[in-house]
């Protein structure tokens, strides 16, 4: 592993080193960048990753095809309902479980409020890193909503670990539909101030703009999916692509923008969150009765074989890979999580442009870590 | 009416009558000295609480609240809590300059302070230059900051003293042609006779559109000027942790902190005083009977109340 002092070495003179990281306000947790500067003029970002690598793909090996759901809840904290739905899929597929409508439905509209719940997250921490303070209460005011209807049928409010093979861990709580209501009127009535306090600022346009440009062949070079990629005008979303559970039966658009720019990347997040919202309504007034699980051996053993399942989370595509020998735990397991493509485009985007532009590049991304080093 | 002149005319003659005269100046110094250590003591902890507290407001929370009566005493438990604490010098640091960067940005703050006119008859230094004593004054602090920026040894640190260097000096002119308009209609650079001009009614209602646009481009460059939102980029939090004081701790750290306060304060008392008449009551031209009224509320008031109008325009 090279020193720090051999990479300063290394550069031309007039060159400035600078460690963004692995404690740092932008990094929004231990992404470590190693950022070459030419007076403000960004010429390298380097990202150091493993400050928290748990070896989350190792230990799955060890567990059964009922427990390692509940470590990928560690992945990416903010999509964690979407992260054990993905692998519940797996399962299920492997073993030709059918899963009962009611829980099908159940997961899809927890998938949507998680979805919203990240996205609100990502938008009040986009403004702060942008420096502004408030946007950030008013996104959690929302987000407070969604994790206590989470708390209330999950029993959790940031890693659910509802989705078991087969469907739901529990039913519904009684409470559910009325509070999912609320939260809507809430949502509709609040959705407003996000564009008025900072849509339409003119500063904020001015910092997103034209800042940390990807055209749609390199994000497709890049890897890079979600919202990141429809920014640049890729159509990539799992849900319309290759559609899971019952998204093939619901209405709703796939957001794209053409511009490419952070400001684009940054429309398509708050765009998402409406189609969430429509996704929502149209489910909550007709979750059909029925069993919330199927039912299952006590013991799951795989076939041999590969399988595979990849689904959208707020980030992007995350695929889960399952090597089976047959036995009761996996061979070996990959997850190709949408974090680590997204970031390693960002040496691209950024290279050429000012420090202050790499922040915003670097939010319109969402990163979280613990999704890039797993 | 309510002037203190009498009051400092008192001062001056009884402490001339008791000592020599050299004593009776050096006491008066010391006089006022403390009377304006104290004075920004007391603004740095009231703006601090007053900035928490509408920020609270505003971002749908409480604000500080615990500490006495509804949290006022908040900011004086924070002042004990950075006088305890150990102040660090960086290893690589120069630690001469390191040490007396913080000093020139406060003493500059402080020097501001001579030729405003807090009330009528108040003034520590009526000098017949006072606005171009203030320009020239307040851009001494970029200094102490360039300092802090570069002997702290810290490239964050280097990074924003030199946005700060740069904002500043890029600003300053535009504050310079803003305040010029006014003494281009004063026809003095003395902040007395500039509060004296607008006996009957002040600057921004008298010379419309040239004082409101002059007073517009002031308030936005002297948001820029004492490095505030939208215009902190010599801190911005998310890109380098702190600016030019990332590696200040404690009481040196307290004094950048109270200083970009009374920058604060200074700015909008010298906006206040340029537009808004100082500590002169709202007159409106031939309206002797509503004059008069005007007149009973003190002039210290009308010139605190001015002052914390604009603080309020710029921190919001």
């Amino acid at each position: 592993m090279k020193t720090m002092v051999e990479e300063i070495g290394k550069t031309v003179e007039g060159d400035l080193i600078i460690n963004v990281g692995p404690q740092h306000p932008a990094t929004h947790g231990v992404l470590h960048l190693v950022i070459t500067l030419n007076g403000e003029t960004i010429k390298n970002v380097e990202p150091h990753l493993g400050y928290i690598h748990r070896s989350i793909e190792k230990m799955c090996e060890s567990l059964s095809y009922r427990q390692f759901i509940y470590s990928t809840s560690r992945m990416d904290y903010l999509s964690a309902h979407i992260n054990n739905h993905a692998c519940s899929m797996v399962v299920e597929k492997a073993l030709q479980i059918e899963v009962p409508a009611r829980a099908q439905v159940i997961r899809v509209l927890m998938d949507e409020l998680t979805r919203i719940a990240s996205h609100e997250l990502w938008w009040g921490a986009m403004a702060m890193d942008l420096g502004a303070f408030t946007p950030f209460f008013h996104a959690f005011r929302e987000r407070e909503t969604i994790n206590d209807i989470m708390e209330e049928t999950c029993g959790a409010r940031l890693t659910m670990n509802y989705n078991v093979p087969g469907g739901v861990m529990a039913d519904l709580h009684p409470n559910f539909v009325t509070r999912v209501k609320n939260f809507l009127k809430l949502y509709k009535l609040k959705i407003h101030e996000y564009d008025e306090l900072v849509t339409g600022n003119i500063i904020f346009q001015n910092r997103m703009k034209g800042v940390g440009f990807l055209s749609a062949e390199d994000a497709i070079s890049y890897g890079v999916t979600g919202p990141a990629a429809r920014g640049s005008g890729v159509s990539c979303d799992v849900r319309k692509h290759f559609p899971y559970e019952i998204y093939e039966q619901l209405q709703f658009d796939e957001i794209l923008e053409t511009a490419g720019d952070s400001f684009a990347r940054y429309m398509v997040r708050l765009r998402e969150m409406n189609e969430s919202i429509k996704i929502i309504e149209q489910l909550i007034d007709m979750i059909p009765e029925g069993d919330f699980q199927a039912k299952t051996k006590a013991v799951l053993k795989l076939p041999k074989g590969e399988f595979f399942q990849s689904v959208e989370t707020a980030r992007g595509e995350l695929g889960v890979y399952i090597v089976s020998e047959g036995g009761t735990t996996p061979y070996r397991i990959k997850f190709r999580s949408p974090g680590f493509s997204n970031l390693s485009a960002l040496n691209h985007m950024a290279t050429g442009e000012k420090l202050g532009d790499l922040i915003a590049s670097m939010g319109t991304l969402d990163l979280v870590i613990p999704d890039i080093d797993r | 009416m309510f002037s203190l002149e009498s009051l400092t005319t008192i001062v001056h003659i009884w402490l001339n009558k008791t000592f020599q005269p050299n004593l009776a100046l050096l006491l008066e110094f010391v006089i006022v000295g403390v009377l304006a250590i104290t004075l920004f003591a007391v603004l740095g902890l009231v703006l601090v609480l007053m900035e928490r507290k509408v920020a609270a407001w505003i971002q749908i929370r409480l604000g500080p609240n615990r500490v006495g009566p509804k949290g006022m005493l908040q900011s004086l438990a924070d002042t004990v809590k950075l006088m305890m604490k150990e102040g660090l010098t960086p290893d690589g640091a120069d630690k001469f300059l390191f040490n007396l960067a913080p000093y020139i940005v406060m003493i500059s703050a402080m020097m501001v302070l001579a030729p405003i006119g807090f009330a009528k008859g108040f003034q520590i230094w009526d000098i017949n230059i006072g606005v171009l004593y203030v320009s020239a004054i307040s851009s001494v602090s970029v200094i102490g900051i360039l300092m802090a920026g570069w002997s702290s040894n810290n490239k964050y640190s280097l990074l924003g003293a030199m946005r700060s260097g740069a904002q500043m000096v890029s600003y300053e002119l535009s504050v310079g042609l803003s305040i010029l308009s006014i003494i281009v209609l004063t026809g003095s650079l003395s902040l007395n006779d500039i509060v004296l001009s607008q006996q009957n009614g002040w600057w921004i209602f008298k010379a419309h559109i040239p004082a409101l646009i002059s007073f517009v481009i002031f308030i936005i460059a002297v948001t820029a000027e004492t490095n505030r939102a939208p215009f902190d980029l010599s801190e911005a939090e998310s890109e380098l942790t702190a600016g030019f004081h990332t590696e200040y701790s404690g009481m040196k750290f307290a004094l950048f902190f109270l200083a970009e306060y009374i920058n604060i304060f200074i700015v909008c008392a010298i906006g206040a005083t340029l537009f808004f008449g100082g500590w002169m009551p709202l007159h409106i031209g031939s309206w002797e009977g509503f004059n008069h009224i005007m007149d009973y509320i003190p002039s210290s008031i009308w010139f605190f109340g001015k002052t914390f109008f604009l603080i309020f325009l710029i921190k919001v």
